[in-house]
């Protein structure tokens, strides 16, 4: 029988530059492929081809057997081929209707549309989704992240598409959204759709998928079916070496408390949090989402009004940013776009910015001084960068953060604030940051990690607490930590998990 | 944990907050009539409102296209120019001797095709709309003041004079024409994939693009109805003045770019409508009657009318955080 979907010895260049070197993946009717490597490996150019977003440069791609060109991303519907973009093509002034059939709205005659028809096929997808609930006139800005990237798959589904690919839907979704994803996905399965799922979690691919294919560098590696890998045989597949230890050792943190947090609550998000960060320390954070874990972050650096409660770092009280940055706070966004880099400056550029302020003085920028900082933060924190002039946007996950870290590093903070670090990072990339954490905590820095990444925080944290709607349900020390524990901390469940 | 009282209370307010945003601008444009009413006898009488209104047709259905740009997430600087343009050849052509209809449609004609060049230069030679229109707008005025060589072309056709000054049923022409135009493009935007793909792209064009959307047609076609809107204030303007001004329209896109934004269409696109835009070029221009009426200088006419753009946004903003 051949395949739904193969492609054959796929290669693609941008203006010279090999981007993929030949690639080979089939899926199954009924399958779902785990598509992995790191980030810059060659997977987003694939999916991109197979959604007729660029034509290969060489190579074949067969649907059930025949070979077909793949015109433009029309035609890749057409097609019956869906993918679904890491950022959501939603129009979110417009309904959950008017976006799952946009391009091909329903009409009466010529192009008059015909709602009531849009709004009947609308509430039978959004069934086969399971989020009937929402009304088909439901403006997607209304809707929340999980309900995005359900009604993303409605909208595929509501093409009869045969073949699905998902590029990291799960990446901005807690762990209960995680589990309605991953099961809507094997029950699709089930129904005979072919499934192409990136990601970034193993723990994923092990729990729903039938097969990995794993690119690196543009290069082929491999498939193999999942009952004969293990994560571990899949990292060293993506990065090329044997990863043995993923966290490096924890150092033991000193005596000397650098911060106290008595009793905080910000209205409505917090509610009589009290914890300390001792010097060196990594402190986790766990919680699900709107636990309150953004707020406590930005509490702890002056940005929240609190109600009660006091913040005291090195006996001065924090009440506003600039006392936090002064005393030695940074804070290291979520938000790695949006509030930690200007993505169309240099790395040269967005290292310095916190720098300017200090040497603003005469308002005249030393070149030779500035060029110093620069390499030595790149040097120091292994930024994979050609030149310090490229534009911060086109470098790759890990290497912006690593950019975004690098800023605040300079301003000597005696402790960092890191609010998901490592999200939508790739794995090699991820074992750097980390190392960098335990190299900031033996020069006495202390760390609050905060993170939605279980292993991260078994891995690195000396101590966690876990957060839900807002309280302290919570504290773990590294030993007695482990994932059923905080989850069930911060699910609610508190002492039963005991 | 809060308690019920306190949900609910909170509840009701969000259901206020959301009623005043819905409605605010015509909330505003009440209270303004309620206002005028008091401050002038003269106000509430046909005659008046009539004379409002009809003044406010020519803004009014040049703002109707400017609506549309605006929801793309475009600007049409060029419209008070087109406007100038198309009217002085209005004129040339009667002038001519050519027969109504048929100068009638060459003023149209004139519109469509300099808005439709606005929408060539923006969506196929990806300038951005500001400047392209800003362009469009220096030349189209450059090509009036060659035409009439400086000079009002006079014209002495009187059937012309039905345009700006006939009544249907005893209701002037132009706020007919108003209406039916307001009506028509409430329903394009409403209930055709037409109107819906400009939300959509003003909303997100990558999106809408990758859905098939053909993004460029949809743009030519919008900046070409911006100026044929253009042309259609040019046929009423002609005709209240019975000849055509070189300096016809100046400054008029600023005045059709206000009525969008009080009638609440978001600059970023994506949002609003020609309902809000009706009452948007409405609320200014009972102001300036209002202010008429008062006999306050003209000259403090200007200042009012921005202020009333300045609450108009600061209202938006404020709602928009309240909702949040």
């Amino acid at each position: 029988m051949s395949h739904l979907l193969a492609l054959k010895n796929i290669k693609k260049s941008f203006s010279g530059v090999k981007v993929l070197k030949g690639i080979d993946l089939e899926v199954d009717k009924g399958e779902i492929v785990a598509l992995l490597g790191e980030n810059g490996a060659g997977k987003s150019t694939l999916m991109k081809i197979i959604a007729g977003v660029f034509s290969p440069t060489e190579g074949e791609i067969y649907l059930k057997g025949e070979k077909v060109t793949i015109l433009n991303p029309k035609h890749s519907q057409e097609l019956k081929i869906s993918i679904i973009h890491q950022e959501f093509n939603l129009i979110t002034d417009m309904t959950i209707a008017e976006n799952i059939y946009l391009g091909r709205e329903k009409k009466k005659f010529a192009g008059i549309i015909d709602w009531k028809k849009m709004r009947e096929d609308t509430v039978a997808v959004l069934e086969r989704v399971g989020i009937k609930h929402l009304s088909p006139n439901t403006l997607i800005s209304e809707c929340s992240v999980a309900e995005r990237q359900l009604i993303e798959i409605a909208k595929a589904l509501s093409f009869d598409s045969e073949v699905l690919i998902m590029d990291e839907p799960t990446a901005t979704l807690n762990a209960k959204e995680t589990d309605t994803l991953l099961g809507l996905m094997t029950s699709l399965r089930n129904e005979g759709i072919g499934i192409i799922f990136i990601t970034h979690r193993l723990d994923e691919v092990m729990r729903v998928a039938d097969r990995i294919a794993v690119l690196r560098d543009g290069n082929f590696i491999g498939s193999e079916k999942i009952v004969d890998v293990t994560e571990d045989k899949m990292v060293s597949m993506m990065v090329g070496r044997d990863i043995t230890d993923l966290f490096p050792d924890r150092i033991i943190p000193q005596e000397e408390i650098l911060m106290t947090v008595d009793n905080l609550s910000v209205s409505d998000k917090l509610h009589n949090v009290s914890f300390s960060v001792a010097k060196g320390e990594v402190l986790g954070v766990a919680g699900l989402l709107g636990s309150g874990k953004t707020t406590l972050s930005k509490a702890l650096f002056g940005l929240e009004k609190r109600q009660t409660g006091s913040i005291t770092f090195l006996d001065q009280s924090i009440g506003t940013p600039k006392q936090a940055i002064d005393s030695g706070i940074a804070l290291v966004t979520d938000d790695r776009k949006g509030e930690g880099l200007v993505l169309n400056l240099s790395v040269y550029e967005n290292l310095l910015l916190p720098f300017y302020r200090k040497i603003g003085k005469t308002g005249v920028l030393n070149k030779s001084k500035m060029d110093t900082i620069v390499s030595k933060w790149i040097d120091a924190l292994k930024i994979k960068v050609h030149h310090p002039s490229v534009e911060v946007g086109t470098l790759s996950g890990g290497n912006q953060q690593k950019v975004v870290l690098g800023k605040w590093l300079q301003t000597n903070p005696k402790l960092l604030i890191l609010n998901e670090p490592t999200r939508g990072i790739d794995i090699g990339a991820k074992t750097e940051i980390y190392k960098i954490i335990k190299d900031l905590t033996e020069e006495g820095i202390s760390i609050i990690l905060i993170s939605s990444e279980m292993p991260e925080l078994l891995g690195m944290a000396h101590r966690t607490i876990v957060l839900h709607e807002g309280e302290l349900s919570g504290e773990l020390t590294a030993e007695e930590a482990t994932q059923e524990k905080i989850f069930n901390y911060a699910t609610g469940g508190g002492a039963v998990a005991k | 944990m809060q308690n019920n009282q306190d949900v609910e209370k909170k509840n009701k307010w969000i259901d206020i907050v959301l009623f005043l945003d819905k409605y605010r601008v015509l909330l505003i444009f009440a209270l303004l009539l309620i206002v005028a009413s008091f401050l002038s006898d003269a106000f509430l009488t046909t005659n008046n409102l009539f004379n409002v209104f009809r003044q406010v047709s020519i803004i009014a259905i040049m703002s109707v296209g400017m609506t549309l740009v605006i929801i793309t997430a475009g600007i049409d600087l060029s419209v008070g120019s087109v406007m100038a343009f198309s009217g002085a050849i209005l004129a040339g052509v009667i002038a001519a001797g050519v027969s109504l209809p048929i100068a009638i449609i060459a003023c149209l004609a004139v519109g469509i095709v300099l808005g439709a060049f606005n929408g060539f230069i923006i969506a196929k030679g990806k300038v951005p709309a500001f400047i392209a229109t800003l362009a469009v707008m220096v030349i189209a005025r450059g090509m009036t003041l060659v035409f009439t060589q400086g000079n009002p072309i006079v014209i002495s056709n009187p059937a012309f004079r039905f345009i700006g000054s006939g009544t249907i049923f005893g209701i002037p022409f132009p706020i007919v024409l108003m209406l039916v135009i307001f009506a028509f493009m409430y329903w394009v935007l409403k209930h055709t994939t037409f109107g819906r793909y400009i939300y959509a792209i003003g909303g997100n064009e990558e999106a809408s693009r990758l859905a098939g959307i053909s993004v460029d047609r949809v743009k030519i076609s919008v900046y070409a109805l911006s100026g044929l809107f253009a042309s259609m204030s040019a046929l009423i303007y002609t005709s209240r003045l019975m000849s055509a001004q070189p300096n016809a329209g100046t400054g008029m896109e600023l005045d059709a770019i206000a009525a969008v934004i009080i009638g609440g269409t978001s600059l970023a696109g994506g949002k609003g409508g020609v309902t809000g835009t009706l009452i948007g070029a409405l609320i200014m221009g009972v102001l300036d009657n209002i202010l008429n009426l008062t006999n306050v200088s003209p000259f403090y006419q200007d200042i009012a009318k921005g202020l009333v753009i300045l609450a108009a946004v600061l209202i938006d903003s404020k709602l928009a955080n309240l909702k949040k």
